[in-house]
């Protein structure tokens, strides 16, 4: 970015620096508000606290352009903020549509499949700070904890994997988009693919979890079987249900 | 600049008040100047603990309020010069506590004392809160018993995130464990839970183990903090913690049971 000194007496600032961050999409299929909203709060369920005030990019490119043209993107935006979410960007819309969204400071971001339309291209033009999220994360980040997470904590990696090296208390939480990874005894509960990733698993050298989760289903201990207490083990989800088997 | 210890727990009735009075008495016993902090508004306990009831005119509400100065509401201890007791009110609740206050109040103590002792109440609300906000060390005050040990847990979660020096990437406050009311006979007959027990939940420090004592309640009823009682266990103990806590390398007694002789039973501090 060149900066011109005779206009900018200070240069240092600010940075216009481009750069990617990963937000959740939301993919409209239907033009069903109150679907939508049903579907939703199923699944904002399960991770309620992390997705309080959360920004999320909406994306309209699936819908067929019949189902578009009727779709109350008004009564969308209201559904999304009574949910507590933050719609910061929108994607794939009819030309009113991005007129609604740019009225409410919602930014229009640039549609991989279809061309964006001439008013979106000439407002992006001036604010190139914005940083425009790539279609898919392209790189995956690992949180890594070497504290002991303590009870009434909460842990959640977005967008990659987990690993604690320390020791999970019961009553902590530890969530990731992807996998998770604990050297240490799992008290607590520990959810994995918290977005809906079935593939995720959960790793952990001595398992005394209170529940464990992979992209939803569930299971919790009530103590039964200590037979993998303090062993290496590996947990994923086969045909719906969560198998534990030791490494 | 002077070093503050918050002496917290979350459960109730664990022995805070007990461990703070007993562990600033130690330390101003030692030469440093020690102020100590009742931060239970509404419940005050500390200057009944520290036999200083009747000399309570102002009290740590009217210092943040500016009805007083930290000079009026400072009770110097009798037994020790070194020592001096901030009390709390008895009339107002904890909403009278105010971040900004505390603090000023913290940085004005910090100039002229050592190490300022923080009492913390119960729970994991704003007084406790506050008592722990500004704190370098804390001392995390255990029963070997379930519940303590999951509040202390979870304590220790709000220490690590919600301090100020959590709040503003500093080195994180020091943490120390502290198990009171420990007694080896019930260890060993498996009722109750072991140090190492405590420490496969927890995973601290360990600063000292106080065994159960009569000590303890003969301390308060006299209103002299139990580490002056030197021929008790407890005040023993709080003694070995005062030493640790100041860096020296004591061994920790009282975790085994003990064998004691006729002149044991005689002359030794509990029955």
């Amino acid at each position: 970015m060149p900066s011109n000194p005779s206009q900018n007496p200070n240069p240092a600032a600010i940075e216009l620096k481009s750069g990617s961050i990963t937000l959740p999409i939301l993919k409209v299929h239907t033009a069903d508000i109150a679907d939508i909203d049903q579907q939703l709060q199923q699944k904002l369920g399960k991770a309620p606290e992390f997705f309080r005030n959360a920004p999320i990019i909406i994306d309209l490119g699936e819908l067929p352009d019949e189902q578009k043209k009727t779709l109350d993107f008004d009564a969308l935006l209201k559904t999304l903020q009574g949910l507590a979410l933050a719609p910061v960007g929108m994607r794939g819309g009819t030309a009113d549509q991005q007129k609604l969204a740019q009225a409410e400071k919602i930014a229009v971001l640039a549609d991989v499949r279809t061309e964006s339309s001439p008013e979106a291209a000439s407002d992006k033009k001036p604010a190139p700070k914005r940083a425009i999220p790539p279609p898919r994360p392209i790189t995956a980040t690992t949180k890594v904890i070497d504290q002991p997470v303590r009870s009434g904590q909460r842990i959640y990696a977005s967008g990659g994997d987990l690993i604690v090296l320390a020791q999970v208390s019961p009553g902590a939480e530890i969530m990731a988009d992807g996998n998770i990874h604990v050297y240490g005894p799992l008290k607590g509960r520990a959810l994995a693919g918290v977005q809906g990733n079935l593939e995720a698993r959960i790793y952990c050298s001595d398992l005394q979890a209170q529940l464990i989760a992979i992209g939803g289903n569930y299971r919790t201990n009530e103590g039964e079987d200590d037979s993998l207490k303090g062993k290496l083990v590996q947990v994923y989800l086969q045909d719906d249900a969560l198998v534990v088997e030791s490494l | 600049m002077a070093r503050i210890i918050v002496v917290t727990s979350g459960k109730g009735g664990v022995g805070k008040t007990t461990t703070s009075a007993a562990i600033s008495m130690g330390l101003a016993l030692r030469g440093h100047r020690t102020v100590v902090i009742d931060f239970d508004i509404g419940l005050r306990n500390l200057d009944l603990i520290m036999g200083c009831e009747r000399r309570v005119v102002y009290d740590f509400v009217n210092v943040i309020n500016n009805e007083a100065s930290l000079n009026q509401a400072l009770i110097k201890d009798k037994r020790c010069e070194n020592l001096f007791i901030l009390p709390a009110s008895q009339t107002r609740d904890k909403d009278a506590l105010t971040l900004e206050g505390v603090e000023r109040v913290l940085n004005e103590l910090s100039e002229n004392y050592d190490y300022i002792v923080c009492d913390s109440p119960a729970g994991i609300e704003r007084g406790a809160h506050l008592a722990m906000y500004f704190a370098d060390d804390a001392i995390v005050v255990t029963n070997p018993e379930v519940s303590s040990v999951r509040d202390s847990d979870r304590m220790l979660g709000l220490l690590a995130s919600k301090s100020r020096r959590a709040e503003q990437n500093q080195e994180p406050i020091r943490e120390y464990l502290l198990l009171t009311r420990y007694s080896p006979q019930r260890v060993k007959l498996g009722e109750m839970l072991s140090v190492d027990d405590v420490q496969e939940i927890l995973s601290l420090h360990l600063l000292g183990v106080i065994p159960e004592s009569k000590a303890v309640l003969s301390a308060s009823n006299s209103g002299n903090p139990v580490v002056i009682d030197d021929k008790s266990d407890a005040g023993q103990a709080y003694q070995d913690v005062v030493s640790r806590y100041l860096g020296e390398e004591v061994p920790h007694r009282f975790i085994d049971e003990e064998k004691k002789g006729l002149f044991g039973r005689l002359f030794g501090g509990k029955a």
